[in-house]
């Protein structure tokens, strides 16, 4: 008994770094959440992706410039990020193309320069760390970044819920009462670009958005409602965290896969045996249907 | 073929403030997409306390005259007046394709919604709107759906649902595109029963149809498009053989 207290809690009561990690991904799994469930909700789950790659020559462009300054590679990040979003979005809107066939063209013309700029200072191990995460040895200027930059998107998600909703929900509804639908979609890809930012740190620019689509991906199976799914994502986020962050420490393994392989077995673990629609359920539920059939057809003979 | 002579439109409508305002007025009315006009030179008010039937083949140019008076596309040439505030006084109900139905809302949610012109992006939701809401449920027969998710909801029921957003929306002017679309005979009537309802109370109603028998049993007014007002007025004048077989080759004659 002592002994499963000790694996659970002692590694974060002994050790800062650990303390420190976990409070890092768990500030960002509770907003990468919700945001990874209006993803979902929006049909756009591989956006979070192509963003993900989309910041990249920012954060390198602040690299080369600053040097391995947050601030400069967060503000990179950003700008980038909405750059390709707005640019993507106002093809769509002017020429017939859909959004996610420019979205896709724009951020591989944006990894394409990432990858180039990257190149352009050689294979640095720094800019790896960035580029895959280090979660074991966040600083105090990143572990800010990323608490601010969630508690931020927490607030905003909560104050604009609605529109986000019904946006999403009747796009025509909201355009007709004068909901401003092209404000509260770029919002929302701001909160998106900021949270990723912010997350680069934590789990690396490619592995953050498995901390913000796992979890959604995950609430379907157990949640019906948009809000209580964007709970359940965020708990689920920081479970995965938690879990990870522990593998990562007893197994001796890298944190940041840990964290989203955590992420992905609760997943699995989901799909097969969530309540509403699992395979499992699925499964009982043809066969009583088989087996209702059958007794109607044994009645009818 | 519009380009040219686009100011005329200006000029023709400097707007007479008139002592009784229809709730819609169409002066010379162009719509369309691009290069391609959907609807050529419709002119004519729908009153306030009317109820019309939009007719016309597929194709006829409704939903684009939907649209031009909701202030979604504007005028190639021509000009659409309203009556009324165009937010808050007219509510529309589309064709249902603009509905995302595996969205996990509860049609409860969904009927709140018609409260937004009160309601807003932030202001709370008060007792009044909740008893609104069970209210509207109730005249549309979803009483006992209040909670469920609308991915589950038949077609009928959805279209009842939306029905009583409309309700929640509390509105002068009311169009709707289709709404019987995909809709059995039963629902059909109750629903007509609400317009006739409504109607009854004093708002303006507009509705695209396709049942040709329903607009004569329950419509008093009818505009038959076809591309251009093929006829417009109370329906057993517009809806006549002869109207209908005209607009049947104005449209045909546009495609081939």
């Amino acid at each position: 008994m002592m002994g499963v207290i000790e694996w659970l809690f002692l590694p974060f009561i002994e050790y800062g770094f650990m303390r420190r990690a976990l409070a890092g991904s768990l500030a960002l799994a509770l907003a990468a959440g919700p945001l990874g469930v209006l993803l979902v909700l929006r049909r756009m789950s591989l956006m979070g992706d192509a963003m993900a790659h989309a910041i990249l020559p920012g954060v390198a462009v602040g690299f080369l410039t600053a040097g391995l300054h947050l601030g400069a590679m967060a503000l990179g990040g950003v700008v980038t990020g909405l750059l390709v979003a707005m640019l993507a979005g106002l093809v769509s809107r002017l020429t017939p193309q859909r959004e996610d066939a420019s979205f896709a063209a724009f951020y591989l013309v944006s990894l394409g320069l990432g990858v180039l700029l990257v190149s352009l200072r050689g294979s640095n191990m720094d800019l790896i760390n960035v580029l895959f995460g280090t979660v074991l040895g966040l600083d105090d200027a990143a572990l800010l970044l990323v608490t601010s930059a969630s508690s931020v998107t927490l607030v905003v998600l909560a104050v604009v819920y609605r529109s986000l909703v019904v946006e999403c929900l009747d796009p025509f509804f909201l355009r007709h009462n004068r909901g401003m639908g092209t404000a509260v979609h770029m919002l929302f890809l701001v909160l998106l670009v900021l949270m990723l930012v912010a997350g680069f740190q934590v789990l690396g620019t490619l592995m953050v958005v498995g901390i913000m689509m796992l979890p959604a991906a995950t609430a379907r199976f157990w949640v019906r409602s948009a809000g209580g799914q964007m709970v359940f994502a965020s708990i689920l986020g920081c479970l995965a965290s938690y879990f990870g962050l522990l593998l990562s420490f007893h197994a001796n393994v890298p944190a940041s896969p840990a964290i989203i392989l955590s992420a992905g077995a609760i997943y699995f673990l989901s799909v097969l045996v969530g309540p509403l629609d699992g395979l499992v359920h699925a499964a009982q539920q043809a066969y009583a249907r088989r087996r209702r059939l059958s007794a109607v057809s044994e009645r009818v003979q | 073929m519009a380009d040219g002579r686009l100011g005329y439109g200006l000029v023709v409508s400097v707007v007479k403030i008139e002592t009784s305002m229809p709730a819609i007025e169409l002066d010379q009315v162009y719509l369309g997409w691009r290069d391609r006009l959907a609807v050529r030179d419709v002119s004519g008010r729908f009153e306030k306390g009317s109820m019309t039937a939009l007719v016309g083949p597929n194709g006829a140019g409704k939903s684009t005259l939907i649209k031009g008076i909701m202030g979604q596309i504007s005028p190639v040439r021509g000009h659409i007046r309203l009556g009324v505030d165009a937010v808050t006084q007219i509510a529309c109900m589309p064709q249902a394709d603009s509905l995302d139905r595996n969205f996990p809302i509860t049609v409860y949610d969904l009927v709140a919604l018609g409260a937004w012109p009160r309601t807003g992006h932030w202001r709370g939701f008060c007792r009044d709107e909740h008893a609104r809401v069970l209210d509207a449920l109730s005249q549309v027969g979803l009483a006992d759906f209040a909670s469920r998710i609308i991915g589950t909801l038949s077609g009928g029921q959805l279209q009842r649902a939306l029905f009583a957003r409309l309700l929640m929306h509390d509105a002068d002017v009311l169009l709707l595109d289709e709404p019987f679309a995909s809709v059995d005979r039963a629902t059909t009537d109750d629903l007509l029963g609400l317009l006739a309802d409504w109607h009854a109370r004093g708002r303006t109603i507009i509705v695209v149809l396709h049942d040709l028998e329903a607009a004569r049993q329950h419509f008093p007014e009818a505009l038959l498009l076809a591309g251009q007002v093929v006829a417009w007025g109370p329906v057993e004048q517009v809806l006549t053989p002869d109207n209908l077989h005209l607009a049947r080759h104005l449209c045909a004659g546009d495609y081939l």
